[in-house]
Order: structure tokens, then C-alpha cells, then sequence
């Protein structure tokens, strides 16, 4: 229950110290706590607020299975093999921490200025993480399992459906909330980049007028969608490991 | 002795390794055994002296580079239905409650949900397991994960069964307990036990006979036949002929041990390491 | 080299091959991608006439200055934050959904805040970086065995003695971890946001080369944060491997 408070007490500290940033540095730099609030339910009030969302949405929603399937399926392949696993690990690591923004121009080129770009970007940053932890995950599957599956005889889909799987799925599923989060990066920062729709393209368009109340507004939206989906993700996590 | 029927056999079987940097590791043979059936046999012998591999081959876990095995008087390729293996490390699946653990093997089998359960049951009471049946892996001390890991196999009513130093982790008086269990376990099933252990003194109480294996490459330098009766238990420790047993083990072994970990040679009188 | 790693680089140099050959042939359209040996001409050209230093300059000095920042910062927090327990207990949630969050989103704010100028790059990306530091000091200083301050109580050694001699060597590992993830995030947060809106830099230009469909001068650039980012990331982890198998004892 104390946690509880503490945290409550840290968290209107937080937006004290919003309200004050706002006082020192005026309207027009950092709109207010409340000011934010009423400018987010002005913006989804309207129509084509939601056509934004949906066209972010959309694009993450792809990008997110994309991401899933073919991660855990690289993941899965290169895994199973010892020499594949640790040939393709400094590889993988490398493109992770590749600031991927620089290949954007390349993926515009070749799908073009719609959707399908931005979903390409989401793909990009989700699938490596997703990729990383289920390899890695098979990789570390305790080898005294794949042995009791050999001394109880079991075919290869049963291996693979009752031990490895079980096995795999809580470090699977933590690299999927961090190829969740990475998807909704990629596709946030190519509608910034080059888009006219979606809730991207909103926050630099706002940002062109200086209009900081609709920057912090959508900003808030993704935030709140963000920590709450990452959230239930942790959630379900928690429920599936032993 | 009178002829007991043959239940598993080696002849001539080695096991050699191809090492990654090239070349070859001889890790066991030419071996030959012959398992008596309804027999509690152990093999002891220094570490790396290829036992787990002995292990690995009868059970059809791998190859042997020449020599046959063969079980029931068939030759093995692959795991043979009736075998039951309990490994050294913790094989506990922690992502199933002890019963699912224990049940694993006979759900894949697709086994009788009826003759599931009941043999589930009767597992888990033989183990003293019925009070722990909803816990999970994570919950238990290493001996009862051992113990899960042993009713699992019973479930599946094997012929013969081959344990790899399945006591290693535990501490000593657990070990005893857990010794006169497995007892307790070879008398009921009737059978054939296959016991690898690096602990002479639970290999001289435990079995029918003994056999020691030399440092690597590892062969049969000697068989001791213990001739305890069928109903025994730890007690026999004080039987005086348990010292004898033990002490020939030791015999054999401390040279092959010394050979082992690279130590000096011994004088012939056994006297001190110079 | 390891066997695998001769695997790794054939694979590597047999993908580039393949590459190089579909673009030469046509396969894959000029006008989108250029083969990797024209983009290493374009880089070397770059290099050499040096058209573009003040922009390699720019970026570099921001990568390194957010990067001092977000170590600096970091540590002092993460130092606080592990001495104030109930204070750690009510952000610990915080910290661990920070990067649930694109917080990269915020960069528009810090442009009306400073201008379209070095102080809102430096900002998001020290934003980006610090709490991968701030998490990585908590861990190493959780992490300091038990053992070792017993022994320092043992040689009755005053707090800041402790902590110089025994405190930040055992966390040193942990520390460099942090310092490691927060250049690579820096990295990130400047290239993006040079990216977005900016007056020079590397990814100001390559995104001014996209639009003025200077596919060779873009591709020259792009290779050279690929090298830059790889090399450098390959090397910190290096480094880092070293210092944690210190601790595996």
C-alpha cells in the first residue's frame, strides 16, 4: 500500500514539475498539464483525428505480426544450430544497434511513399530484438531436455510443441514487448519522416506551425497506449513463466 | 551361478569422438557386458572414463563407433520401447505441475486417459510424491525433483532401466535414503537396473554386481559380484563383507582414478605418492 | 579467427557479392540502389574532398557530448536513486517502461523549445540514452557481493575510500555496460534527429541528398554510418565482454 502511495506521490511530482517547466517557459514552449488534456480530447472529438490513428494503427499492426513471424522464425532457424546461432549473433547485435533511421531513403525507394513503407520501418526495428531472444532462448534450452525427449521417444513435432516451445516462451515473449516498442519507434519516426498522414506526420506538421499543444497531446495519446500495452505484454509474461 | 537369461548386451563396442579441432577422442571400449535380467548392476570409475557414454550407447542415444548393442536380443538403433533413463542433471520440465510432469511421457505416448491416471497415481504415491502433485518443479528440493524425474520414468513401466549418477547433486544422507529407494523400486518393478556412479560405497550396497571401468579409454578391468540377497537395504554397510567389496573396488580404481586427474604413479606396496 | 568467425565473414562478403552482382546486372534498378563498390567509391570521394567534414564534425561532436552527458547524469542518478530506497521503489516502474515509450517523439518539442539547432539534438538523444545508464548503474551497484563490503568494514575502510577502491571497480563492468548502451542510443538519437529537422550533420545530409535525388552522394554518406555505427558498437562490446566475464568467477 505504500508502494502504492509512493508511487502516486511521485507521479503528481511528475506533473507538478510539468506545470512548472510550463510557467517558466510560457504558453507557447510547453502548454500546461490541463491545457494538453483539453487540446488531446478536442483533437479526438473531430473526424480526421482518427483517420490518423487508424493509418498509424494500421501500419503498426503489420508491422507488429510482421515483426512476430518473422522474427521468432529467423529466431528458430538460425537457433537450432549451434555454429548458425553463434555466426549470426554478432551479426543480429549489429543491426540492432544500427541507427536505422539511415537506411529509411532505401526503403522509400523501393516501396514507395505509402503504407507499405511504414510498415517496412516498424518491421525493421521489431524483428531483430524478436529474432536476438528467440534464438537465444533456443540456444539456452537445457540440453538434458532435448535428451529426456530422446529417452521418451518423442517425434520431431512433439519436441517441438511440448518442450521446446514451453521451453522458449517467456524469453520469446520478452523479446516480443521489446519488438513491440521498437515497431511503434519505426513507424512513428517515418511518418516524421516522410508521410502525410498518421499521428507522426501530426506531431511535425504541429511542430511546423509551433504548435506544442497538439505535439504534447498526440505524444501523450502514444505514450499511454504505449505503457499500457507494455503493461498487459508484462503481464501476460509474468503469467507464463515458472 | 546358475544361467540367468541375457536382458542387454555389448560386444566389443567403442566410442570414438571426432574432436572440432581436429583429430579423435577414444572415449570408451572395446567393451563387453552382459546384463542379467531382473539384475542391479553399477558401473564405477573415474571421471571422463566414458561411463555416461556407456550409458548413451546401450540406450540407443548414440552410435557406437564398432561393436553391437542389442536389447532383448534385438539390436538397438535409436531409443528401444521398454528402456527408461533418468539423467543426472534435473530433467524436470518446470513448466508442468509434478502430475503433468510425471504423465509427460504416457500424454505423448497417447496412452489410455484411464491407464494415465492410474498409473500417474501410483507413481506418485510410490515416490511420496501425492501431496506435492499440484506443485511445480520450482517449488521442490533437488531430491524431489529427482524424484519426479524417477516417477516419470516408472510410469511408462520399463524393463530395464539406466540411471547416470542420478544422485550426484543431492547431499550425502539424501543419497542414502535415495539409495534404498531405488531398491525399494527394483524389487517391485523386477527390472534389470543399470546404476552409473562415481560413489563406491553406494555401488557395493546398492547392486548384484559391480563393474569398474579404467580411465579413458574406458574398458571393464573387473566385475565384483556382491551376492547380497534380494531383500536388502543400507544395512548391508555393516555386513563384514561390505568392507571387502569396497576395498577391491578401491583397489582397482584409486590407480585408474590417479590416471585420471594425472597424478605420479604409485609404488606397487601402495605406499605414499612421491 | 575462430572458425565461426571465418564463417561469419564469408557469410558477410558473400551476401555483399551477391549484392553487388544483382545490382550490376540490373536485377535490382539503378535508380534505387547503387552496388556496395560504387557506394564505397561515393564514401572514399566524400572523404577525400572533404565536402562534407563540417557535417561529420557536427554529428560527431553531438554524438559524443550527449553520450559524456547521459554517462554523467545517468551515474548521479543512478547513485541517488540506489540511495534512496523508497524513492527506487516508486520509480522502478517508471524506468522499467521507459522504453516502451518512443520517446523520440518529443524531439518536436525541444525544437520549439531551442531552435532548429545542436541544444534540441543533444537533448532528445541524451533523453534516449540516460535511463539505459541510470538502470545499468542501479544493477551494478545491486550487484557489489555482500562479501566485499564486509571486507572493507573488515580493513575499517572510511565510505569514500570504500567506494573509490571496492565499490567502483566491482561496478566497473556493470558501468560500462551502461556507458555502451547510452553511446548507441546517442548514436541513434542524433542520426534521427538529424534526420528530421537540422541544419547540417551526417543525417541531415543524407536525408538533403534523398531529396535532391542524389542517390550516389546519399549512399556514400549511408555507408559511412553503417561503418562508423558497426565498428564502433563492435568495438564497446568488445570491451564490455571482457569486463564482464571479469565477474563470472
Amino acid at each position: 500500500m505504500r508502494r502504492l502511495s509512493d508511487f502516486l506521490v511521485l507521479f503528481a511530482g511528475m506533473i507538478a514539475l510539468w506545470q512548472g517547466l510550463h510557467w517558466i517557459e510560457g504558453d507557447t514552449v510547453l502548454t500546461s498539464p490541463v491545457a494538453t488534456i483539453a487540446r488531446l480530447a478536442t483533437l479526438m472529438s473531430a473526424g480526421p483525428f482518427w483517420g490518423h490513428v487508424a493509418e498509424t494503427g494500421t501500419a503498426f499492426a503489420f508491422a507488429v505480426a510482421i515483426s512476430l513471424i518473422g522474427g521468432i522464425g529467423i529466431g528458430t532457424l538460425l537457433g537450432l544450430n549451434r555454429t548458425s546461432a553463434i555466426v549470426s549473433e554478432p551479426i543480429l547485435i549489429a543491426l540492432y544497434s544500427l541507427p536505422k533511421v539511415t537506411l529509411y531513403p532505401l526503403v522509400l525507394l523501393c516501396f514507395g511513399l505509402g503504407i507499405s513503407a511504414k510498415i517496412a520501418f516498424g518491421a525493421m526495428h521489431g524483428m531483430i530484438p524478436v529474432a536476438i531472444f528467440t534464438m537465444k532462448a533456443i540456444m539456452q534450452i537445457k540440453p538434458v531436455y532435448w535428451r529426456t525427449a530422446q529417452a521418451l521417444r518423442l517425434t520431431p513435432p512433439q519436441i517441438a510443441l511440448t518442450m521446446a516451445l514451453p521451453a522458449v516462451l517467456p524469453e520469446v515473449l520478452s523479446g516480443a514487448r521489446l519488438g513491440f516498442s521498437l515497431s511503434l519507434l519505426g513507424v512513428l519516426i517515418g511518418e516524421m519522416f516522410a508521410s502525410k498522414r498518421g499521428l507522426g506526420f501530426l506531431i511535425t506538421s504541429a511542430m511546423g506551425l509551433g504548435d506544442t499543444a497538439t505535439i504534447l497531446a498526440v505524444a501523450l495519446l502514444i505514450s499511454v497506449f504505449a505503457i499500457a500495452a507494455n503493461a498487459g505484454l508484462f503481464v501476460l509474461q509474468g503469467a507464463v513463466q515458472r | 551361478m546358475t544361467s540367468a537369461e541375457i536382458h542387454a548386451q555389448l560386444t566389443g563396442v567403442t566410442r570414438v569422438f571426432d574432436l572440432p579441432a581436429g583429430g579423435k577422442l577414444h572415449a570408451m571400449g572395446p567393451v563387453d557386458l552382459a546384463l542379467r535380467r531382473g539384475e542391479f548392476f553399477s558401473v564405477v570409475g573415474p571421471s571422463g572414463c566414458g561411463k555416461s557414454t556407456l550409458l548413451d550407447v546401450l540406450a540407443g542415444l548414440a552410435q557406437p563407433t564398432s561393436g553391437d548393442v542389442a536389447f532383448e536380443g534385438k539390436p538397438v538403433a535409436g531409443v528401444p520401447d521398454g528402456i527408461g533413463i533418468v539423467f543426472q542433471e534435473d530433467a524436470s520440465l518446470p513448466w508442468l505441475s509434478v502430475r503433468d510432469n510425471v504423465a509427460f511421457g504416457l500424454r505423448r505416448a497417447s496412452t489410455d486417459k484411464a491407464e494415465t491416471a492410474r498409473r500417474v497415481d501410483y507413481a506418485l504415491n510410490f515416490m511420496g510424491l501425492r501431496d506435492f502433485a499440484d506443485a511445480y518443479p520450482a517449488q521442490l528440493s533437488g531430491g524431489m525433483r529427482q524424484r519426479v524425474c524417477i516417477a516419470r520414468t516408472l510410469v511408462l513401466q520399463p524393463r530395464l532401466i539406466l540411471l547416470d549418477e542420478p544422485f550426484g547433486a543431492l547431499d550425502a544422507q539424501t543419497r542414502l535414503l535415495m539409495g534404498d529407494e531405488l531398491l525399494r523400486l527394483w524389487r517391485e518393478t523386477h527390472a534389470t537396473v543399470l546404476l552409473i556412479t562415481h560413489a563406491l560405497d553406494e555401488a557395493a550396497m546398492l547392486s548384484d554386481r559391480v563393474g569398474v571401468m579404467s580411465a579413458r579409454p574406458g574398458v571393464f578391468i573387473d566385475v565384483v559380484e556382491t551376492d547380497w540377497p534380494r531383500e536388502r537395504d543400507s544395512r548391508v554397510v555393516s555386513d563384514a563383507r561390505f568392507g571387502a567389496i569396497t576395498a577391491r573396488l578401491w583397489e582397482k580404481l584409486r590407480v585408474e582414478s590417479l590416471k585420471s586427474i594425472g597424478g605420479k604413479s604409485v609404488a606397487a606396496d601402495g605406499g605414499t605418492l612421491s | 579467427m575462430t572458425r565461426e568467425g571465418r564463417i561469419r565473414l564469408f557469410v558477410v562478403a558473400g551476401l555483399v557479392g551477391i549484392f553487388e552482382v544483382l545490382c550490376r546486372s540490373g536485377v535490382i534498378a539503378h535508380t534505387v540502389v547503387i552496388p556496395p563498390s560504387e557506394m564505397a567509391r561515393s564514401l572514399w570521394q566524400i572523404l577525400i574532398s572533404g565536402a562534407h567534414n563540417a557535417d561529420i564534425v557536427s554529428t560527431f561532436l553531438n554524438v559524443l557530448i550527449s553520450s559524456a552527458l547521459a554517462i554523467s547524469l545517468g551515474f548521479a542518478a543512478g547513485l541517488a536513486i540506489h540511495a534512496l530506497p523508497r524513492l527506487r521503489a516508486a520509480i522502478e516502474p517508471l524506468l522499467a517502461s521507459y522504453y516502451a515509450v518512443p520517446t523520440f517523439m518529443f524531439y518536436p518539442i525541444f525544437i520549439v523549445v531551442f531552435g532548429v539547432n545542436a541544444r534540441a539534438i543533444i537533448a532528445i538523444a541524451v533523453l534516449l540514452s540516460i535511463v539505459a545508464m541510470i538502470a545499468s548503474t542501479l544493477t551494478g551497484l545491486d550487484r557489489i557481493p555482500a562479501v566485499l563490503r564486509k571486507t572493507a568494514r573488515v580493513f575499517r575502510m572510511s565510505v569514500p575510500v570504500r567506494a573509490l577502491l571496492i565499490d567502483l571497480p566491482a561496478a566497473a563492468p556493470h558501468l560500462f555496460t551502461g556507458a555502451k548502451l547510452a553511446f548507441a542510443y546517442a548514436l541513434i538519437g542524433v542520426i534521427a534527429s538529424e534526420f528530421i529537422l537540422s541544419g547540417q550533420g551526417i543525417g541531415y545530409s543524407i536525408a538533403y541528398a534523398y531529396n535532391n535525388f542524389d542517390n550516389r552522394e546519399m549512399y556514400g554518406l549511408m555507408l559511412l554510418v553503417i561503418i562508423v555505427a558497426v565498428t564502433a558498437n563492435a568495438g564497446l562490446d568488445a570491451v564490455d565482454r571482457r569486463l564482464q566475464a571479469r565477474l563470472r568467477r
